[in-house]
């Protein structure tokens, strides 16, 4: 088990490093000239060349990439004398356009988007999961079909309809929650103020992905309910509802589980819609103006960052199925 | 000796989108403590079918189940098709049991056997857990596995097949049923397991006194652990009797058609394996007439086309063994021993 854990890491690191060089070799065959974007239209030529200096773009490619894994451990300072600046360690650059250290933009906006993620995440799985488990129970009849309007509805209206429609009724119109134009409010400083600021958004994603775990959970339910093992437990005699809850929803948890960390990885690297249409300052976005800007410093931590979750996600799944299933165990 | 189980004029059907299927048409036999009655027939043929109705594990909305189905519950009798689900529920376990054919997917994978042997127990005796666990060590112990204080707390997967067969038996067995249903118990598992297991349902049978229904496609399987046997083609019994009847005097055409596909070693005169020509009917429209008419090599004997426009009833000469045949059951008796592979 040991040897198994350190055999992932191993291979995680490796991952991270390939996916981040690769970022690097992108952005440095792209036909521009990164200094040249650090100042803005009055600009000239010394200032362009000091900050190539300043930030290290005059250096090979390999170096600079050199520099940008030593600044993960140890920090890295920037220029000398009085326009020298340092990010601490661990420093995964500086982004001029943000005259920010990129640890300190990921720290600001990584809550907003793992609040946003999580929230979704609970609402789906809670709303997804009961309605394919009432769906496979009563196939064929009223429910059935009602959640498979469902299913349509979710899986067909993009984020960006169904999210508008609800700013535009909810907030707007009906004035129930308010418009989260005005400021993220932590979960930590409000808990209710908070709740409100991100419900909408919550129920944005919620919607599109409940729609995909009820087809999913459905279809599930409807093979395990075939199965000779839940024949058994209607054999001995149990009661539909143990047989539902003991012997065929956790044959279902497996594989939704599954399905469920990799989604929120997902997300954790690309709410991008829904966090423009709400105007949440989150990670998504931070991606989405550094993309338009070339701000490679943050293009490359916001792309580790989004795939080190889905690693990382993989590895937990990946445990969490040895507890479940006990054959998954390793002796 | 007591009846435990009988079943009357039972009928199954399913409607489908391409008509009716009507899986078990007019199906008849008794069990008595003690005894082992087999139901032998090919896929299709309405033997699974016939053992998840006395269950009742039919979805009812899906099923159309009439006809009766009377079990013996220490003084009561229990007419299935017309009980309620709460009802059966009660003796399904605990009255009746079943052990399924491939017993590896008939365990829950994910629980330990303790967990799933106690559950048995527990259903239908709420709370008494040290009495469950108790009661599973014991049955382990009693369907041959070693250690049973320690493999109880195994999952499974930890289990060869024959192990695994005996660990469902053990699990029916938890509640000291009066009948044990068999479906296909030995149909996945080794040749040299086969035979264990069957001589571990004997005594278990003998020392429980339990009635046994074996249903099989196995003549083998019957041979050897069967008191009476009814064959069952398309759905209904072509042919009911003691066992050694079936075996040595068929009077059904089909019965000796399956006799006769048995492959026998040091047979050198045979070559091929004799088949019986043509394919089991689709249940959907049933012909009228037998329906095993289109593939019987006896159709001719009988005038008028009888065979392919009436159904034959069951009947015999004497009571015990039956067949439906439209041939003069007197000259299948002298004709069919002759045609019999020996």
């Amino acid at each position: 088990m040991v040897l198994f854990a350190l055999r992932r890491l191993g291979f995680s690191i490796f991952t991270l490093l390939v996916v981040s060089f690769a970022v690097y070799v992108i952005f440095a065959i792209l036909p521009f000239d990164p200094a040249a974007l650090t100042c803005g239209q009055k600009c000239n030529d010394i200032v362009v060349e000091a900050n190539r200096i300043r930030l290290g773009y005059d250096k090979p490619l390999l170096v600079q990439y050199w520099l940008f894994l030593s600044g993960i451990f140890f920090g890295r300072s920037y220029g000398v004398g009085q326009a020298a600046f340092v990010c601490p360690a661990p420093s995964l650059g500086y982004s001029f356009n943000e005259n920010a250290c990129v640890t300190d933009l990921l720290k600001t906006t990584l809550p907003i988007t793992v609040t946003l993620a999580v929230g979704a995440l609970i609402m789906w799985m809670v709303v997804g999961v009961t309605l394919g488990v009432i769906a496979a129970k009563f196939r064929g009849r009223t429910p059935d079909t009602a959640s498979s309007v469902f299913v349509l509805l979710g899986t067909s209206l993009p984020t960006f309809v169904t999210g508008l429609v609800l700013l535009i009724w909810v907030s707007i119109k009906w004035k129930i929650v308010p418009l989260t134009l005005t400021g993220y409010v932590s979960f930590l400083d409000n808990p209710f103020g908070a709740f409100k600021y991100f419900l909408l958004p919550w129920i944005t994603l919620a919607i599109a992905y409940a729609a995909l775990y009820t087809r999913f959970t459905r279809a599930a339910v409807l093979e395990t309910m075939s199965e000779d093992y839940v024949r058994t437990a209607r054999a001995k005699g149990l009661d539909e509802r143990k047989i539902l809850f003991k012997h065929t929803l956790r044959a279902v948890f497996a594989p939704i589980v599954t399905l469920a960390g990799l989604d929120f990885a997902g997300l954790i690297g690309g709410a991008i819609i829904t966090e423009t249409i709400f105007n949440l300052p989150g990670l998504g976005r931070l991606t989405l103006r550094s993309v338009y800007e070339f701000d490679l410093s943050v293009v490359v931590a916001t792309t580790i960052l989004a795939a080190g979750v889905v690693i990382v996600m993989n590895l937990l799944v990946d445990m969490f199925y040895a507890v479940l299933d006990p054959r998954v165990r390793v002796q | 000796m007591k009846e435990i189980l009988s079943v009357e004029n039972l009928k199954v059907s399913f409607p489908t989108d391409d008509g009716l299927v009507r899986a078990v048409d007019d199906v008849s036999f008794t069990l008595n403590e003690g005894e082992t009655v087999a139901i032998v027939g090919e896929s299709g043929s309405g033997k699974t079918v016939t053992s998840l109705s006395i269950m009742d594990l039919h979805n009812r909305r899906a099923a159309q189940v009439s006809g009766s189905i009377k079990i013996r519950d220490g003084a009561n009798t229990v007419e299935v098709v017309s009980a309620s689900p709460e009802e059966t529920r009660s003796l399904r376990g605990r009255v009746v049991s079943m052990i399924f054919q491939d017993p590896m997917s008939s365990l829950h994978p994910y629980y330990k056997i303790s967990n799933q042997l106690c559950e048995s127990y527990l259903v239908h005796h709420p709370r008494q857990k040290k009495a469950a666990l108790d009661k599973a060590i014991s049955m382990l112990d009693l369907v041959g596995i070693p250690q049973p204080d320690k493999r109880v707390h195994d999952y499974p997967h930890q289990f060869s097949g024959g192990m695994r067969q005996r660990v469902m038996i053990a699990m029916a067995l938890m509640n000291d049923p009066k009948v044990l249903i068999a479906d296909e118990p030995t149909t996945a598992l080794d040749v040299t397991v086969q035979a264990q297991i069957l001589t571990l349902l004997g005594d278990l049978q003998k020392q429980f006194n339990m009635g046994i229904v074996l249903i099989t496609h196995d003549l083998g399987v019957v041979a050897q652990v069967s008191d009476r046997v009814n064959v069952m083609y398309a759905g209904k019994i072509v042919e009911s009797g003691p066992v050694d009847d079936i075996f040595y005097k068929p009077l059904a055409p089909y019965t000796l058609g399956l006799l006769n596909s048995i492959p026998r070693a040091g047979d050198k005169k045979m070559g091929r394996l004799s088949a019986i020509a043509g394919q089991p009917p689709s249940m959907i429209n049933l012909p009228k007439g037998c329906s095993f008419a289109p593939r019987c090599e006896f159709k001719e004997k009988v005038s008028g086309g009888r065979c392919l426009s009436e159904m034959p009833d069951l009947t015999g000469i004497s009571s015990e063994h039956r067949s439906r045949c439209h041939v003069d059951e007197k000259e299948r008796q002298k004709l069919f021993p002759t045609l019999a592979v020996k």
